[in-house]
């Protein structure tokens, strides 16, 4: 599945662009350039790496610094263990694009018991 | 360097281990704990796995497929270091030599003097306390918090949240005056209010009273409050005596420079027993932080490696979380060092402040109530301002 994310324009260096897909995925414009869209909730505890701290090709956790590869999708360290799935990114007239991974999502148990159940 | 022994078997321990593979520290290397549990992660310890939300499995540290290489000494007690050959001495009289030795043994729990023995009164540091905390708590009734520092504040909110007829009592004037600032002390701990939690500020506590079950909590103004639990959350010492008279030089915890390095050559300590030099306030700080104890270790290790040659690379300012009544608390950075604090997003009646505390106008800390994507912003601008 294509999913049109945002204007290439729209997202400086350094910024993140989430999509509120269910699970969320987001797009990160790194420092140097490059695009990478991998999923958003953190693989530890319901955290976005949207708001993470972005660093060349890497992205820290928000809560509690586990660190995921954008290229790659897993994680360097504890609290987190599992990586996040990485999506394919396309632009297009100025237009980014996720095509969005078939893989089964690496969700953090709360999330993934909320989403399984349908609750709030 | 053939031999490599780590005190402490958690968090902080474990990072020396991880740092000192990936250093390309290639030897015996030896993790020596007290407890009997591979290293596992305390903060859910109040907020989730007391909730029952989280199980002992998910605390684990460790990944399934890692391997460090190491002997664990687990249920093992460092009771002694002989600095001549730099010796740990155990409990069971077994002794480890090691050419090198991380300190990471962490911080114990306070009790409350005179409570010893005292059955439904707990503290909470280990995997064995919240067990024993969990179990209590899961059979209802009155809970009254002793202190309102963040553990006071997690276990309270985690067992209203469980339906237990919450109070908390501290001494000080506001909850959290230390680490936060009184202003925002006063706007973190009225989460407790907004729940019906009862917060009880500005008294001391006397004593308990019960025969061999608490039945009551007593209060130096006089009053007497009814309790089935209670928990005692009153701070944590560091864990140093086993190093009285080795020469490891002790104040606050182990005084290290900012590169971890003791006043013994050849050992480092980390994590939450270790009183760091920090070059740019020009003291010396122990911090009690997740972040910290996982962070700092790679830095005591290159020390430790290079036989104290290299300068390492200035640390961010410390950084916690704590999560309360489901707000998420982040502050990074030092409060104390403010002369202002103010509030930039957010606001205080609806509890998702985004406040920034200065010195003579340049930032120093920041504080953040579900406020994670600024936050994480103004936590990246402090570590530019400061490194
Ligand atoms: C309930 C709880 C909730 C927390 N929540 C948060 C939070 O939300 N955010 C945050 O930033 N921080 C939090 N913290 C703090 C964080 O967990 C600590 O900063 C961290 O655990 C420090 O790691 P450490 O390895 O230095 O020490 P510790 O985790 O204390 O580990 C030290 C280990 O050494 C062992 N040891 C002690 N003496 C000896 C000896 N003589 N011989 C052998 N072994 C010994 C101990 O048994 C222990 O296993 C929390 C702590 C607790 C207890
Ligand atoms: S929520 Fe991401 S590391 Fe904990």
């Amino acid at each position: 599945m294509m999913i049109p994310a945002c204007r290439l324009a729209d997202l400086p260096r350094g910024e993140a662009h989430r999509l509120d897909i269910d699970p969320p995925v987001s797009v990160f414009h790194t420092d140097d350039g490059e695009l990478f869209a991998i999923d958003d909730t953190c693989t530890h505890q319901d955290a976005s790496l949207a708001d993470g701290w972005l660093e060349g090709c890497e992205v820290e956790c928000p809560l509690h610094a586990s660190k995921f590869d954008l290229r790659t999708g897993s994680v360097d360290a504890p609290p987190a263990k599992l990586p996040v799935r990485t999506h394919e990114v396309v632009v297009e007239d100025g237009m980014i694009y996720v095509q969005v991974s078939t893989d089964a999502p690496n969700l953090p148990p709360c999330v993934a018991a909320r989403l399984a159940g349908g609750l709030a | 360097m053939r031999t490599v022994a780590v005190v402490g078997a958690s968090l902080a321990g474990l990072s020396a281990a991880r740092s000192l593979r990936q250093q390309g520290y290639d030897g015996r290397l030896v993790v020596i704990g007290d407890e009997v549990h591979r290293p596992y992660d305390r903060p859910p310890l109040s907020k989730e796995f007391l909730a029952g939300a989280l199980g002992e499995a998910e605390l684990s540290l460790e990944s399934d497929d890692e391997d460090l290489r190491a002997e664990w000494l687990l249920g093992s007690r460092a009771v002694g270091l002989d600095p001549r050959d730099r010796a740990v001495r155990l409990a069971d009289g077994r002794e480890v030599r090691a050419d090198g030795v991380v300190i990471a043994t962490g911080a114990a729990a306070r009790a409350l003097p005179g409570s010893e023995g005292l059955a439904g009164v707990h503290t909470l540091r280990t995997l064995d306390d919240a067990r024993a905390l969990r179990d209590e708590l899961a059979r209802g009734g009155r809970l009254v918090v002793i202190g309102g520092g963040f553990i006071g504040a997690e276990v309270a909110s985690t067992a209203y949240a469980l339906g237990l007829d919450v109070t908390v009592v501290e001494v000080a004037p506001t909850p959290l005056a230390g680490p936060l600032g009184e202003a925002m002390g006063a706007i973190v701990s009225a989460l407790h209010a907004d729940h019906g939690v009862r917060l009880l500020c500005g008294v001391g506590v006397k004593g308990l009273s019960g025969e061999t079950r608490v039945d009551a909590v007593l209060l130096e103004d006089g009053r007497s409050i009814a309790a089935d639990i209670v928990v005692v959350g009153v701070g944590a010492r560091p864990c140093v005596e086993w190093l009285e008279g080795s020469g490891v030089v002790l104040d606050n915890g182990v005084k290290c420079g900012a590169d971890g390095r003791t006043s013994l050559a050849g050992v480092v300590a980390v994590g939450d027993c270790a009183n760091w030099y920090d070059p740019r306030a020009g003291l010396h700080r122990r911090v009690e932080h997740w972040t910290g104890a996982r962070e700092r270790p790679a830095a005591a290790v290159a020390t430790l490696l290079a036989g104290g040659a290299v300068e390492p690379a200035a640390p961010r300012p410390p950084y916690f979380w704590s999560d309360q009544y489901g707000v998420k608390i982040q502050f990074a950075g030092h409060a104390a060092a403010a002369d202002s604090v103010t509030i930039e997003a957010g606001a205080a009646d609806t509890r998702d402040v985004l406040a920034v505390y200065r010195r003579a106008g340049d930032p120093v800390a920041v504080l953040g109530m579900n406020q994670p994507r600024p936050f994480m912003r103004w936590r990246k601008q402090l570590a530019a301002a400061t490194s």
